[in-house]
């Protein structure tokens, strides 16, 4: 996993509420077997119709979404399916980082296995940047080890989260290594309890 | 302070305790299927690393598998994946349901079946709807496949301690109103949000009324609530249910589990993050009307309007414009011509009687397409042994082979673009059955009921001389 510590990028808008991973990535791309290349099909039924060409109207289709690795959505984006073809798809896109008020726990977790930071600002705060990313040339700067998110324009906004989760994204570690470090209390959890075979 | 069982189950499983940290806790069971492992397996191989506790996974085939002509299987990328599973499976010594398996089935209908899934237990499995468990008394719920990759190589989760809501429905059901109902009633009133950060533990007479099959249709939908889980104390109905399954412990071993699967429910003082009362006489039969589990009403109730702003606007514009609805308009005027009965939340043995008592001497209304698919194969045979296949069949409805199919439509099974499904499964997002298709939630006798008149109807109406299920 990349380290990510400070990042500058532009913001694109999905001003959608409740966007669950069944849009962020529909069900027939799943039978891959490989962990890459679902970028092309990130949101495919809202961005192609049913020929295959882009719909005008979706909010990343339009010319000022263009080139941005910051994706800025309403609440509770990534309902529903556990599905981590979602990030997969979200970060092979080119989205980096996350922007909404709330996000759903499963996806929210996906995210962070897969160095994407998924940040939640107050429902003030992400219309605010929902209005501002408009403007030609605007960009985000995200601080991760000190938790700030701010514009040039002087907007400046704090977010949380949970210092393990900011070490193994700002160090851009395996967890499954850290956690095979522990194999001993596994062992003994396993002798204490008796965990037999099912 | 007393604790509540989600607390029991939680400190029981904690392998590290530390400062700064997420609990590592303790994973007993994993499910794995087709869809959300093979990139897991490929990350072992290429890290050199083992799965830990075989012993402790099991696996299925069942989002792509087809229900008719199952062993050919058209699609190329959906055949690859089914075999990885089953090389993986053999590769890292893994008990595998595979197709040709009497134990195949929807992973959340077979766990239970053969008595995987036991009380005060932690289950995953890379698949949302693993909450399904919880109506065992255990804390089961869905992984991304990183996880999938960290509990098959350690067995374990870095996990924050979630918080508790405890959900009590209270009185009892009216006739005709089912399992389905009261799950999309709460998601209705909530949100698909309320339960976001939670885990929940239903109580009251309502839930200690229904059947282990019923309790797992609850708990399956926690997650349309944001709850990645959600349980039910274990009691008699759970203990008789267990008895006698396939890996349940026998005789004194099963005494002695039963006796310590008591001491899980919560205590009387035990205190919850958040707690939430209703009155479950006030639940009609659900029907969801919009693209989101919560956008639900009841079968006698109506489309919201713009006006009355219990919806934000552009949300309903929305949904209405994708389902094809009109604001204001009757539940029992949305016309449906396709029938869905199974997936992990309505596809066992009682939701199939019920489905079949309310077709059995009618027909299929013409110009609706209505199709059962067991959640298992054990579920297709005792169907078949009971002769519901040929109530279905003689009906109009298609008889098909176990697995997920028009739930999510990874196999051949889908509905056409702008057509309306009435659906026994979970998710009524926009694509979810087929592109372009309006899946509408109800619990299985209101599938029925659908099929026979090509529209919803109220079920509390029907004029039987038993009473409906």
């Amino acid at each position: 996993m990349e380290p990510i510590t400070l990042y500058r990028g532009k913001a694109a808008v999905l001003d959608r509420k409740n966007v669950d991973t069944d849009q962020i990535i529909p069900k027939q791309f799943l039978k891959r077997i490989e962990r890459s290349g679902f970028g092309e099909f990130l949101f495919y039924n809202w961005r192609f119709d049913e020929s295959g060409n882009e719909r005008p109207d979706f909010e990343l289709n339009q010319p000022h979404n263009q080139n941005t690795s910051i994706l800025i959505a309403g609440e509770n984006f990534g309902c529903g399916s556990s599905r981590e073809h979602a990030p997969w798809s979200l970060k092979d896109y080119g989205f980096d980082i996350v922007i909404a008020p709330s996000y759903a726990d499963i996806f929210k977790s996906n995210c962070m296995k897969n160095g994407m930071v998924p940040i939640a600002l107050t429902a003030a705060e992400v219309k605010h940047l929902m209005e501002a990313a408009s403007a030609p040339d605007y960009e985000l700067t995200i601080d991760l080890p000190n938790q700030t998110l701010k514009d040039d324009k002087g907007f400046e906004a704090s977010f949380d989260i949970h210092p393990y989760w900011k070490e193994m994204l700002v160090k851009g570690w395996d967890e499954i290594s850290i956690t095979l470090q522990y194999e001993k209390e596994i062992s003994s959890y396993e002798s204490r309890t008796k965990v037999a075979s099912s | 302070m007393g604790k509540s069982i989600i607390e029991k189950i939680w400190d029981r499983h904690i392998v590290n305790e530390e400062e700064g940290k997420p609990d590592l806790v303790y994973i007993d069971l994993q499910y794995i299927h087709e869809v959300t492992s093979p990139q897991a397996f490929e990350g072992l191989r290429l890290k050199g690393r083992t799965v830990r506790r075989p012993d402790r996974t099991f696996a299925t085939m069942d989002h792509n598998v087809p229900t008719v002509n199952r062993y050919f299987i058209e699609d190329d990328i959906a055949r690859k994946q089914l075999e990885a599973l089953a090389q993986n499976c053999k590769e890292f010594g893994i008990r595998l349901a595979d197709l040709d398996s009497p134990e195949q089935g929807i992973v959340h209908v077979i766990g239970p079946e053969l008595g995987l899934t036991q009380p005060g237990m932690t289950i995953v499995c890379g698949d949302s709807h693993t909450s399904t468990h919880g109506a065992f008394g255990s804390i089961a719920f869905g992984i991304g496949t990183s996880e999938v990759e960290h509990v098959l190589a350690t067995q374990t989760l870095w996990q924050t301690k979630p918080r508790t809501l405890k959900l009590e429905v209270n009185g009892k059901l009216g006739h005709g109103v089912k399992a389905k109902d009261v799950i999309l009633y709460v998601i209705s009133k909530f949100g698909v949000d309320f339960g976001t950060g939670y885990i929940i533990e239903y109580c009251g007479e309502v839930f200690r009324d229904m059947s282990m099959e019923e309790r797992m249709t609850v708990c399956n939908m926690s997650i349309e609530g944001g709850a990645r889980a959600g349980l039910v104390a274990p009691d008699e109905t759970t203990f008789s249910y267990l008895k006698g399954r396939k890996y349940v412990p026998k005789g004194e071993e099963f005494e002695r589990n039963v006796q310590d699967w008591r001491s899980l429910s919560s205590d009387e003082d035990a205190v919850y993050d958040e707690e939430i009362i209703l009155d479950g006489s006030l639940i009609s039969p659900m029907v969801s009307w919009g693209t989101n589990p919560g956008m639900a009403s009841g079968v006698d109730g109506r489309v919201p309007t713009f006006a009355e702003d219990i919806i934000d606007p552009k949300e309903l514009n929305r949904a209405l414009e994708y389902m094809g609805l009109e604001e204001g308009m009757a539940i029992t005027d949305i016309p449906v011509q396709h029938v869905f009965i199974g997936s992990c939340t309505n596809s066992r043995i009682e939701d199939l009687r019920q489905a079949a008592e309310m077709i059995e001497g009618r027909e299929v209304h013409k110009g609706v397409r209505a199709m059962v698919v067991p959640g298992s194969q054990s579920v297709k045979r005792q169907a078949e042994d009971e002769g519901l296949d040929e109530i279905f069949k003689s009906s109009g409805f298609e008889w098909r082979e176990s697995g997920c199919s028009m739930c999510l439509s990874m196999n051949p099974d889908a509905v056409p673009a702008g057509e309306h499904c009435a659906s026994t499964s979970n998710r009524n997002f926009e694509g979810r059955q087929g592109a372009g298709a309006r899946t509408h939630l109800v619990s299985p006798a209101m599938a029925a009921a659908a099929a026979i008149h090509g529209k919803f109807v109220d079920i509390r109406n029907f004029k039987r001389t038993e009473p409906i299920y």
